[in-house]
């Protein structure tokens, strides 16, 4: 081993607790760093290698036959930026029927072939309609066998359709295919677009607008870019990205503070050893070389922990990626790893080099003279100022101490700050996402339906990746849509609502599906009747009132191109209805295809409530009240049940990677302090001997060192909570624009000013535990021992 | 009455020859005794078992009827601060505090207010004629005046005994003088005062008695009138 090899093993090993920090800091920063790159990669590459594949859409219009025709839509493939099109296909909206059971309304399209310029769907069982009779289902859509026969009410002829395939259309362009004569007369065209330039929305849309140029007012009904669907396919992997960037961004400047204050520190401590050094003959360059490897030896020992940390914690997010595309199993790209490994080396191998230059420049005569004595004379007035405080002596010299090397005491600030901060971050974060569950469940405390009492509830529809399988009503799970209305007279189940004590609230719903525009599959349509303002959150607008107005979540404000003010069209089983949009409201279920509209006198949206959601008083028991209710409303034929609160899948894993990392985060920031306070109390061993000499207990020594970290302490809490604030202000909005919402109020401002008291006091904590092993070390150090030390 | 008795005292490191081998030794009150000897003869190992800042491998340590020996950490610096008053060699004074926070330090460990310290440690100083260096930093005071300090220092809590390490080995030889003079005044005034040193003419003007140490034994132990 070379002798600059000696040296660097000799400083590795008299310095253990700076290696165990440095290890550390660097293993959390490459865990997080690793594991959102990742996320990031993985939650784009399937979906834009099978859009490649299919050469998918990116704009998908649909037209309204009786105003425009197909010679006049086939010539809008040649519009300027256009590169490639497919269509007219003649579409219909297809309420087909299973077992006497009606389905959800399917987007049905004739298409002859899967193949094409644009959007060559994928097969993924079976075969392509060969003639009429025949019918291809989306592989993401309803699950039945091969073989099944459906029959069609709402084709001409109401023929039967044979299930003859399964495909994947990743543009997400139909619910169903049959051979384009299936359809007869068709209600309208679908055309395919592939632009030169769709990156971004206002691309697509400069793509639309020249397609659309010339046509008739009314010819376009919707439009549905690819960047939507990307975002649908990708929302609950993108979830995760900004919280972990946060995290990535806060280890790297953690890694930073404590390479540079580590490293900085041992030069200061060992000015007598590069005295040494320098004398045997070693160069500047090759000391400061030493003290680099010696950051950089922990730092590679903490990649490979963070690496596989990472790749560890990936694979259950990784899976859900898996599940949506049903691709080859995803894994870490190698590409992040090495450019996390890379980043992070560089990063320690810099900030050592920083500071580790002054070691390199330090006369030889001088350190051999100076030694490890600390330079005195800073923070002089602190010392004096403590004194006369009506304090204990020790706990006076301990809060005089960080004044006295104020640069190591600022990078203690500052690793405390960035514990601090991630504490308040995630309690933030972890309070967010309770409210996203309370404001996003819409259902009541107590559900009164036509079930006996007691039953278990059934499942209602499938739900997405990531949510509950439940009815997008949220507590309505037994029974979902199609259960037909109550027998009850609604006046009779209202009087015995407000008869009940304990009632705050209460609505009557029904649910339909329905067809929309520029939405594959059907939005689910809950009919509300009586005051259902209370159980939902307004981001904005207003409540819908009269019967015509709708209420709609972001995601479907997002995927129709529709804005507040708009009227919808909505094709259901029993006819077309426009709604007027008037607020946006808070919902996540069913990736917010859903619409709330007060029940109509007449017409589609004239249905009787199937339930009644019940909102109970602050103080009751819906328990309880669902007992007292259901006697008296048996009489009615129906019964009470407490409501079942839904949960979200990705919000278990998101506070549990919060949390872990903000765990790492606090023990990064607690060895920042451990390691300063050493360095601390190695320089000033020789006083710590002297005050033992002179009757200091070890009780009062103890004391003083923990008193050294309060200011310390104090100072970075107050400097981390708004700081987490901040944090928690930038990532859950950006959270929320990962899966397409915009979040209200309730969601965003969680922070109470009492709250964050005890938030700013965890400072003092991180501090008080970082301090305490060296605390518990210069107790116990020998009097004799630390006074030789001159 | 008996200050300190050490009772067949042995203090080894590691696999060495004994620091101190088998030493008894007994100091009565208001004596002021010198422990002479040349450069590891094992002196200041016999002070630092005396101020409890170490422990011996055999034997007894008693001080002011405190069996020292058996001390706790805890215990061995209350003791220190009650019954022991320490001046080292190099001072160590500290540096951060004021010439009078550091009279005043010992005292207020022991539980006193700081008024009461600061009064004390006032009374020292003018007694030992460095009262106008109070607010001074101790960087700033000649070597002679630092050990003047010390010795404040050594005194706040009223102790026993007064333990005095080389007290003048740092110092030139005028401030050397006035420093021995100052113990001797100290002794006047009825302190005991058990002084290490290698210097036999200190011990000499310091002591009434000189007990001289080789290779960790008592060499001999004389007593004598100190020169006045």
């Amino acid at each position: 081993m070379s002798a600059l090899g000696r040296v660097v093993r000799g400083g590795i090993r008299r310095r253990r607790v700076q290696v165990v920090v440095i290890a550390l800091t660097v293993a959390m920063a490459v865990t997080a760093a690793v594991l959102g790159g990742s996320l990031l990669v993985a939650s784009r590459a399937p979906f834009e290698t099978a859009f490649a594949a299919q050469r998918g859409a990116h704009l998908t219009a649909w037209f309204d036959a009786a105003t425009v025709g197909p010679d006049r839509l086939s010539a809008t493939g040649s519009a300027g930026g256009v590169t490639a099109a497919a269509g007219p296909f003649p579409t219909a909206s297809l309420a087909a029927t299973l077992d006497g059971n009606t389905l959800p309304p399917m987007a049905l399209v004739g298409r002859a072939t899967p193949d094409g310029d644009v959007d060559a769907v994928t097969l993924t069982e079976g075969s392509w309609a060969s003639g009429p009779g025949e019918i291809v289902l989306s592989a993401d859509g309803p699950r039945l066998r091969l073989g099944t026969r459906l029959t069609a009410p709402g084709l001409s002829g109401s023929p039967t359709l044979t299930v003859v395939g399964f495909a994947r259309s990743v543009s997400r362009t139909a619910d169903a295919w049959v051979v384009p004569d299936q359809i007869g007369t068709p209600a309208g065209y679908q055309m395919l677009y592939r632009f030169a330039a769709a990156g971004t929305a206002g691309e697509v849309s400069a793509g639309g607008t020249a397609v659309t140029a010339g046509l008739p007012d009314g010819a376009l009904t919707g439009t549905q870019s690819w960047l939507t669907v990307r975002e649908e396919a990708v929302r609950m992997i993108e979830l995760f990205v900004p919280f972990l960037t946060a995290f990535g961004v806060l280890g790297l400047v953690m890694s930073v503070l404590v390479v540079g204050n580590v490293v900085a520190g041992a030069v200061g401590a060992a000015v007598r050893r590069i005295g040494v050094l320098k004398a045997v003959g070693f160069t500047p360059g090759q000391v400061v070389r030493a003290y680099v490897w010696q950051a950089l030896g922990p730092a590679l020992a903490g990649v490979v922990v963070g690496v596989v940390a990472a790749h560890l914690l990936a694979v259950p997010v990784l899976a859900q990626a898996e599940e949506v595309y049903a691709t080859t199993p995803l894994a870490v790209t190698p590409w992040v790893d090495a450019a996390a490994v890379a980043g992070a080396l560089g990063v320690v191998a810099l900030t050592a080099w920083l500071a580790a230059l002054r070691a390199g420049r330090l006369r030889t005569v001088d350190a051999l003279a100076v030694g490890r004595t600390p330079r005195s004379g800073r923070g002089r007035w602190a010392t004096r100022l403590a004194a006369r405080l009506p304090l204990p002596r020790p706990v006076g010299l301990g809060l005089a101490r960080p004044f006295a090397r104020p640069a190591r005491a600022l990078a203690m600030v500052a690793a405390v700050a960035f514990g601090a901060a991630a504490v308040t971050f995630t309690v933030g974060l972890s309070a967010s996402l309770r409210q996203v569950q309370v404001t996003r469940d819409h259902g009541g405390d107590v559900v009164v339906d036509a079930r006996a009492a007691g039953s278990p509830g059934e499942p209602g529809p499938a739900g997405k990746p990531g949510e509950p399988g439940q009815g997008p009503g949220g507590n309505r799970g037994p029974g979902g849509p199609g259960r037909g209305p109550l027998d009850a007279d609604p006046a009779a189940v209202a009087a015995a609502l407000d008869a009940q004590p304990g009632t705050a609230a209460y609505h009557g719903l029904a649910e339909t599906d329905a067809k929309v525009a520029g939405l594959t599959g059907s939005a689910s349509v809950l009919v509300v009747t009586g005051d259902a303002a209370p159980f939902f959150h307004l981001v904005t607008g207003r409540w819908c009132d009269a019967p015509g107005e709708a209420v709609v979540p972001t995601p479907f404000l997002t995927a129709t191109g529709t804005r507040i003010g708009d009227t919808v069209t909505l094709e259901t089983a029993r006819g077309a209805v426009p709604l007027r949009i008037v607020g946006e409201v808070f919902d996540t279920h069913d990736e917010g295809r859903e619409i709330v509209t007060p029940a109509a006198a007449t017409g589609p949206l004239a249905l009787q409530p199937e339930e009644y959601q019940v909102a109970v008083r602050e103080g009751t028991d819906p328990a309880a009240y669902a007992t007292d209710l259901t006697a008296a409303v048996t009489a009615l034929g129906l019964t009470a049940r407490p409501g079942e609160p839904d949960e979200l899948e990705a919000t278990l894993a998101i506070n549990a990677l919060t949390t872990m990392l903000t765990l790492l985060l606090v023990v990064v920031a607690g060895l920042g302090v451990l390691n300063a306070v050493v360095l601390d109390t190695r320089d000033r061993v020789r006083e710590l001997g002297i005050h033992k000499a002179l009757g200091m207990l070890p009780r009062q020594t103890v004391t003083m060192v923990l008193a050294s970290v309060v200011v310390v302490g104090l100072a970075g809490g107050a400097a981390g909570t708004p700081l987490g604030t901040a944090l928690h202000a930038l990532v859950v909005p950006a959270m929320g624009d990962a899966v397409g919402l915009n979040l209200p109020p309730a969601v965003l401002d969680v922070y109470q000013p009492l709250a964050l008291v005890p938030l700013t006091l965890c400072g003092l904590v991180i501090a008080a535990a970082g301090a305490a092993l060296p605390a518990g070390w210069a107790a116990r150090t020998r009097v004799v021992t630390a006074l030789r030390t001159e | 009455m008996t200050v300190i008795d050490l009772h067949g005292v042995s203090r080894r490191y590691d696999a060495g020859p004994p620091a101190l081998d088998d030493v008894s030794l007994t100091v009565a009150k208001g004596e002021a005794v010198a422990i002479l000897g040349p450069s590891g003869s094992g002196k200041s190992t016999l002070l630092n078992l005396v101020a409890g800042l170490d422990r011996p491998t055999a034997g007894t340590v008693t001080v002011d009827g405190v069996r020292v020996d058996r001390l706790s950490e805890a215990a061995a610096a209350r003791f220190r601060r009650e019954r022991v008053g320490l001046v080292f060699q190099f001072f160590n004074l500290l540096d951060d505090l004021t010439v009078a926070d550091n009279v005043a330090l010992p005292a207020q460990l022991g539980g006193m207010t700081g008024r009461e310290a600061r009064r004390r440690a006032t009374e020292l100083l003018t007694a030992l004629g460095v009262d106008r260096h109070a607010d001074a930093y101790p960087g700033r005071l000649s070597g002679g005046e630092r050990q003047r300090v010390a010795v404040a220092r050594a005194l706040v809590n009223r102790p026993a005994l007064l333990l005095a390490d080389e007290p003048t080995g740092a110092l030139d030889t005028a401030s050397g003088a006035a420093v021995a003079q100052l113990l001797r005044d100290l002794h006047a005034d009825g302190q005991t005062i058990v002084l290490v040193t290698h210097d036999a003419a200190l011990a000499g003007s310091c002591a009434t008695r000189t007990v001289r140490i080789v290779d960790g034994r008592v060499a001999s132990d004389v007593t004598a009138e100190p020169v006045r």
